[in-house]
C-alpha cells in the first residue's frame, strides 16, 4: 500500500495528495508520470502526472480531476488510506538545457506536470514567462508555487474570474511576437489546448513541446495502447514520450483515440452482460 | 462430433479393467484407443471464460499412459526442452502411481500443470514419438502432455504439492527481473540454493504472460497463482509495481542494494504492428493490449472490472500464431458476432497448435488464408469500418524451404469490420538494455548471453523470450534453469 499523507481539495473537482512512494521519489525526474490503481484485483490502471517529489520525505504529489471512476474514488480516499498500486516514474524524462527564453503553458491541471518542468527550466538558467489557464479562478492550480519559479506569471481564465478573461493562446501568440521571440514553448493541458498551442507558435517557428495523456494499460511499452501519429510515425506515448515536438503531434487523431470507450460504454452496456456467461 | 465427457471417462474405466490383469505386448499397447480429451461444448464455451479443456479422469490417464510403448530409444525426452524422463513417469501413471509420476516431472519442470496446458507438445515430445510412428499417424502419439496436466492438477488439488526444501542461507541477493516462466524457474532454482532472492514485476500482479497473455479459458489463473505461493512460501520476495529501469536500474540494485547477481526475464514484450494505413485508428489493438485488457485486468468480468472493452461485432484478428488465436477466441467470448481471421500463408503454416487451431474453428472463427490486411478505413470518428485485404498464393520455395506467399495483383478486396487486432508478433522490450550501459544486445533487442545465459556484463544473466525472441513458456522454462545453475556456481566462488 502507498499511503495517503496529505490531502486537500483545491476545487470542486481537483485534488492534490501527497503519496508515500520513497522509490518513484527518489528515480523520478521532471517530465515523467506514474500509473495508479485503486484495486488490485479490479482496479483499471490509469496514468497520471507528478506535480512535486520529496525525496528526502520519501513522498509523491499528484494533481487530478474527477473525471472517471479511479479519480472519484482516490478523491473519497482519508489520509492514512492507501493506494495499492503505483508504479513509475515512467516515460522520458524532459530534455532540460539552457535555450534562453522557455515559455510554459499550463491549462487546467495541466499546470501540476508543469510545475516541475518549469522548476528545472529555470534551475538550468533560463529566463521562464509560465501562462497558467483555467475555466475559472476555481481551477487555478499551484498558483503560488508557479509564482515563485516565474520570470512572469499571466494569468488567464475563460470567464475573467482571474488575471485576463482569454484562452491562453492569446499571450502566447504575444510573447510569439516579441523580438526577440521565446526560443522555446513547453504546453501542457487538455489535448485541444496543446493543439492550439501548437498552431499558435507553428507559424512563428518556436519549438514546442506538448506532454500527452493517452489511454495506457501498462505503461512500459507492452500495450500499444497509447500509441499516437508523430511525423507520421507511431509512437508510444508512455515509453517514447510523454513529451513529443507539438508541430508533429496529430491531435485529431489523438482526440478521437481518447474517446474510444465514452462513446460506447453507454450504448453497449446492457448488451455486453447478457453476452458473456461468467459461470 | 466430440464425445461427451461422461462417455470417455466411462469408455476409458472399461478399457482398463482387462489391461489391469495382465503384462502389455508392444502389439496390446499399439491397440489401446487414444484417450480423446474431453472438451466444453463449443456452442456454450464460446460464450463463457471456463477452461475449454475439462482434463482426463485417473482411468483416462492410466489408459493413455499404458499406450507409451516404454521403447529404449525414448526419443520424447530429446524431443522435450527441459528433458523429462518421460516413458518413466508415463510408467508410474500407467500403473496408479500418481505422485511418483509428478515426483519425477518436477525433477526437470517446475510448472507441470502450465507446461500441460500451454506447450506444443506435438511439436516436442510427442512428435518423435515412437507410437505416432508406429501407428503412421503422429496425431496417434501418446498425449504426453495430457497425462502430465493430470498428475500436476491432482497433485495440487489434493493440497500434496510440497514447498521443496531450501538450503541454509548463503549469504547472498539474487534479483530476477519479471515473473514469468524463465523468472519463476530462476527463482525457484536459485532459492533452492539457499540465496536469498527478490523477484521485481512491473505489473500489480505477477506471472508474466502466463497471467497477462494466455486467456482463463487456456490456463486458469488459480493454477499460475499457486505456483507464485509455492515461490513466496519458499521464501521468495515479490515485489510487483517495480519496473527495474525506471523504479531503479540494475546498475543501482547491483551497487548500492546489495544484489550479487540479476536475472533478467523480462520476456518479448513489444507488440509489433502492420505499418499500414489506419492502424491508429480507434478500435484498431496489439493483441497484447487486447488479451491483458481481458485477462490481467478481467475486463470480460464486465460487472466487477472498472476496465472498459472496445464493443465490437465483427472483428478481424491479423495473425496465425497461438496469440492470434487467443485473441480471436476472446472476441468471441467478448460479444462479437463474427471473427475474421487473417492469415497471408495456409493453415499449414501457422504457427498456432493444431489444437488451438481446431478449437478456433469449432467455436465459430472464420479463417481466411492466403489473404493479408493491406489498409483499414475508419468513419468519421475515425471509428475502424472495413479493411482492405489483397490475396496470395503460394510462389517457389525460399531459402528456408517454404513456399512463400505472392499477392496477386489487383486482388484488394473490402470486408466490413468494426475492430482489429494485430497478433503477428513482439519484439524485445528495450527498457532494460536503454537503462543498462554495457549490455549487448543484437539487433531485435534481444540479450546476448553465452552458453550459460551470462550476458555481457559480470552477474547478468538473462533468458526466456528476452533472449530467445517470442518462444514458448518451455523454453523460457529451459534458459531459466541454465542460468539458475550457473548464477549458483558463480554465487558459490
Amino acid at each position: 500500500m502507498y499511503k495517503i499523507v496529505s490531502k486537500k481539495q483545491l476545487s470542486a473537482e481537483v485534488f492534490r495528495m501527497e503519496l508515500e512512494a520513497p522509490l518513484i521519489a527518489r528515480e523520478r525526474k521532471p517530465g515523467q508520470f506514474i500509473i495508479l490503481q485503486i484495486d488490485n484485483d479490479v482496479g483499471e490502471r490509469i496514468p497520471l502526472t507528478i506535480a512535486d517529489a520529496d525525496p528526502e520525505k520519501g513522498t509523491i504529489t499528484i494533481i487530478f480531476q474527477t473525471v472517471g471512476r479511479t479519480t472519484h474514488v482516490l478523491a473519497d480516499k482519508q489520509v492514512g488510506d492507501g493506494v495499492p498500486a503505483l508504479l513509475g516514474p515512467l516515460g522520458q524524462p524532459t530534455h532540460i538545457a539552457k535555450v534562453g527564453h522557455v515559455v510554459c503553458v499550463g491549462g487546467g491541471i495541466g499546470v501540476a506536470p508543469m510545475h516541475p518542468i518549469a522548476q528545472a527550466m529555470k534551475a538550468a538558467g533560463n529566463k521562464v514567462t509560465i501562462i497558467m489557464g483555467a475555466r475559472n479562478k476555481s481551477l487555478l492550480v499551484m498558483e503560488e508555487e508557479m509564482r515563485k519559479i516565474a520570470d512572469e506569471l499571466i494569468i488567464v481564465t475563460d470567464d475573467g474570474s482571474a488575471g485576463r478573461k482569454a484562452l491562453v493562446t492569446v499571450p502566447l501568440k504575444e510573447l510569439c511576437e516579441q523580438t526577440p521571440k521565446p526560443d522555446m514553448a513547453v504546453i501542457i493541458g487538455p489535448p485541444i489546448m496543446m493543439k492550439f498551442g501548437a498552431e499558435t507558435t507553428r507559424p512563428y517557428g518556436v519549438p514546442t513541446v506538448v506532454s500527452l495523456n493517452t489511454i495506457m494499460i501498462d505503461g512500459t511499452g507492452m500495450c500499444g495502447g497509447c500509441r499516437v501519429t508523430v511525423g507520421g510515425k507511431t509512437k508510444f506515448v508512455c515509453v517514447d514520450g510523454p513529451e513529443f515536438d507539438g508541430h508533429q503531434v496529430d491531435f485529431d487523431n489523438m482526440m478521437k483515440r481518447l474517446r474510444a470507450y465514452k462513446v460506447r460504454e453507454e450504448v453497449d452496456h446492457n448488451d455486453h452482460h447478457c453476452r458473456i456467461g461468467l459461470a | 462430433m466430440h464425445k461427451q465427457l461422461e462417455t470417455l471417462y466411462s469408455e476409458a474405466t472399461a478399457t482398463l479393467a482387462p489391461l489391469k490383469e495382465k503384462p502389455l505386448t508392444p502389439k496390446d499397447r499399439m491397440a489401446i484407443p487414444a484417450q480423446e480429451m474431453p472438451t466444453q461444448d463449443p456452442h456454450v464455451r464460446c460464450h463463457n471464460m471456463t477452461e475449454v479443456a475439462l482434463g482426463y479422469s485417473a482411468e483416462q490417464a492410466r489408459v493413455e499412459s499404458m499406450r507409451c510403448l516404454q521403447c529404449k530409444t525414448a526419443p520424447c525426452i530429446s524431443g522435450c526442452p527441459v528433458g523429462i524422463r518421460i516413458p518413466d513417469f508415463l510408467k508410474a501413471a500407467a500403473e496408479g502411481r500418481f505422485d511418483e509420476a509428478v515426483g519425477i516431472i518436477r525433477e526437470n519442470s517446475l510448472l507441470p500443470a502450465v507446461c500441460g496446458r500451454v506447450c506444443p507438445q506435438e511439436t516436442q515430445c510427442q512428435a518423435p514419438c515412437t507410437l505416432g510412428k508406429a501407428l503412421k499417424n503422429p496425431e496417434l502419439a501418446v498425449s504426453i502432455g495430457r497425462v502430465e496436466r493430470y498428475v500436476a492438477d491432482l497433485q495440487r488439488e489434493s493440497g500434496k504439492q510440497e514447498v521443496p526444501a531450501i538450503k541454509p542461507a548463503r549469504g547472498k541477493r539474487v534479483a530476477v527481473i519479471g515473473s514469468g516462466p524463465a523468472s519463476v524457474t530462476v527463482a525457484a532454482d536459485v532459492r533452492r540454493e539457499g540465496h536469498e532472492v527478490v523477484m521485481f514485476e512491473a505489473f500489480h500482479k505477477p506471472g508474466g504472460v502466463l497471467v497477462y497473455g494466455i486467456p482463463e479459458f487456456r490456463l486458469p489463473k488459480a493454477i499460475v497463482q499457486k505456483e507464485i505461493d509455492t515461490l513466496t512460501a519458499m521464501g521468495v520476495k515479490l515485489e510487483t509495481n517495480f519496473v527495474v529501469g525506471r523504479t531503479r536500474k540494475i546498475k543501482d540494485l547491483m551497487e548500492q542494494d546489495g544484489f550479487d547477481a540479476v536475472f533478467v526475464g523480462t520476456g518479448a514484450g513489444l507488440p509489433k504492428f502492420m505499418n499500414i494505413p489506419g492502424e491508429n485508428l480507434v478500435g484498431v489493438f496489439s493483441a497484447n493490449e487486447y488479451l491483458t485488457r481481458s485477462n490481467l485486468m478481467k475486463a470480460y468480468d464486465s460487472a466487477r472490472s472498472h476496465t472498459p472493452m472496445y464493443q465490437a461485432k465483427r472483428v478481424a484478428v491479423l495473425g496465425g500464431g497461438n496469440v492470434a488465436m487467443d485473441a480471436a477466441r476472446t472476441a468471441l467470448r467478448l460479444g462479437a458476432e463474427e471473427v475474421h481471421l487473417i492469415y497471408r500463408r495456409t493453415e499449414k503454416e501457422m504457427p498456432a497448435r493444431i489444437e488451438e487451431v481446431a478449437h478456433a474453428k469449432e467455436e465459430g472463427v472464420q479463417f481466411h488464408l492466403l489473404q493479408n490486411a493491406v489498409r483499414i478505413l475508419g468513419d468519421e470518428n475515425d471509428c475502424v469500418k472495413q479493411i482492405e485485404c489483397l490475396r496470395y498464393e503460394l510462389g517457389e520455395p525460399d531459402a528456408s524451404g517454404r513456399r512463400s506467399p505472392v499477392e496477386i495483383k489487383g486482388s484488394e478486396f473490402l470486408m466490413d469490420i468494426d475492430s482489429v487486432i494485430v497478433a503477428i508478433g513482439n519484439g524485445s522490450n528495450p527498457l532494460i538494455s536503454q537503462t543498462t550501459s554495457g549490455l549487448t544486445v543484437n539487433k531485435w533487442g534481444n540479450i546476448i548471453v553465452d552458453e550459460t545465459g551470462l550476458s555481457s556484463l559480470p552477474g547478468i544473466y538473462a533468458g526466456g523470450d528476452i533472449v530467445l525472441g517470442a518462444a514458448t513458456v518451455i523454453l523460457a522454462m529451459g534458459e531459466g534453469r541454465r542460468a539458475a545453475a550457473s548464477i549458483n556456481s558463480y554465487l558459490a566462488k
